[in-house]
């Protein structure tokens, strides 16, 4: 999985090296795919990507051109049902039972409860192998403090991936990050890479 | 005045002082231009801002302030940065007074497509599914027709967004309300008569 909003929070350096190395075969779960040329757009020019779990592609039109070509499988999540999941499977919870596509494509297939006259859908869990996430800075020790809308998807996905691999703008010393404004604890991140300058 | 403006101007007189609103990529973005800053109306963009301002002076970009559709925007006094979880948190839990949003086709039951033609295009639903299903009061706005086809209809037969109906309708011929017994024509827009907008909808409504 990894984080980004259009781009925004995107940790772009383990992006560049992933392309470089020819990384292929990939599934990648994110928000959307930028557009081409831009964050995890890249990864799918790169056609590095074979299986994308996603909420939006509507500005990537490599993307939908892949998807129709039948090169890249694409499975679209309401964005809300996305991160929830994440965090569901993150914070150890064994479903997210939303009312969020009820009655459209997104039910097909899927459980559906009746809980006091409401329907919802039941929607599994969603964790990773890799959760490659941005900050604006890390502590020696990782813990993660985020900048505006680069937030978004990043704080989530630390959570539910065997092993987090997180870019911050800045590593500082121990101490530097006050221990409020700290929004991802260290003991979740496994890796730290200063972003390139 | 363009139409889309039109559409605009109106949509933003239904924005009460003192709310949160959602706006929607594309011409629901244009309603904030219309909504005066002493209004105390904060808006929210889903990637995680409470308190969307305009856009920056070229030069004073911030990377990581953006909106919905990646765009540099600047942050209100009193705005707040928040997570994706948070966001639709908000979203999901009826926290949104209010959300404008784009339509590919509303039927005579005010229920919403908006995220996909299949077979030529599909952008995906994005936030739209839970802005649909948990905003306390969702609008549409979209333009009547595209390429001479009514864009209210009968019934969609592209695929839904919502089993939730909308509440209100805006294009630049009319302002459509959802009743119990369905679509209501609630006012024409300036110099449109009953009959255009009879025959330019397919859907059937009151009036």
């Amino acid at each position: 999985m990894i984080g980004g909003f259009m781009g925004v929070g995107t940790p772009d350096r383990l992006i560049d090296a992933l392309v470089e190395a020819g990384t292929g075969d990939l599934t990648v779960i994110a928000n959307d795919t930028a557009m081409p040329g831009k964050g995890i757009g890249k990864l799918i020019s790169a056609k590095a990507v074979a299986h994308l779990i996603t909420s939006h592609i509507g500005l990537n039109p490599e993307t939908q051109a892949q998807m129709n070509a039948g090169t890249l499988k694409v499975d679209l999540v309401p964005q809300g049902t996305l991160v929830e999941c994440i965090r569901a499977a993150g914070v150890g919870l064994g479903a997210v039972v939303t009312p969020t596509g009820i009655g459209t494509l997104v039910e097909e297939g899927k459980q559906v409860l009746d809980i006091d006259g409401v329907r919802y859908l039941v929607e599994r869990p969603i964790s990773a192998d890799f959760a490659l996430i941005a900050a604006r800075q890390a502590d020696y020790v990782g813990n993660l403090e985020y900048a505006l809308t680069a937030q978004n998807f990043n704080p989530i996905m630390a959570l539910a991936a065997e092993t987090v691999i997180a870019e911050p703008d800045h590593i500082v010393p121990v101490g530097m990050i006050p221990p409020d404004a700290v929004r991802t604890p260290a003991a979740l991140v496994d890796y730290l890479i200063e972003r390139a300058r | 005045m363009d139409p889309k403006d039109l559409i605009a101007r109106r949509v933003a007189q239904e924005i009460e002082p003192g709310t949160l609103v959602n706006l929607g990529i594309g011409l629901p973005s244009l309603v904030a231009g219309y909504v005066p800053a002493d209004m105390g109306v904060y808006f929210q963009s889903e990637n995680g801002v409470i308190g969307l301002g305009a856009r920056p002076p070229e030069g004073m970009e911030d990377p990581d302030l953006t909106d919905a559709g990646g765009g540099f925007v600047t942050a209100v006094p009193g705005a707040a940065a928040i997570d994706s979880a948070m966001s639709f948190g908000l979203i999901r839990g009826g926290h949104i007074d209010l959300t404008v949003l784009g339509a590919l086709q509303v039927d005579s039951a005010g229920l919403l497509a908006n995220w996909m033609i299949p077979g030529k295009l599909v952008p995906g639903m994005g936030g739209a599914m839970d802005l649909a299903t948990g905003a306390k009061r969702v609008l549409v706005a979209m333009q009547h027709h595209t390429r001479g086809q009514s864009k209210i209809v009968e019934t969609c037969d592209l695929p839904l967004t919502s089993a939730k109906p909308v509440d209100m309708i805006v294009t630049e011929l009319a302002v459509f309300t959802l009743r119990d017994t369905g679509l209501h024509l609630h006012e024409l827009q300036d110099g449109v008569t009953l009959d255009e907008v009879r025959a330019k909808t397919e859907a059937a409504f009151t009036s």
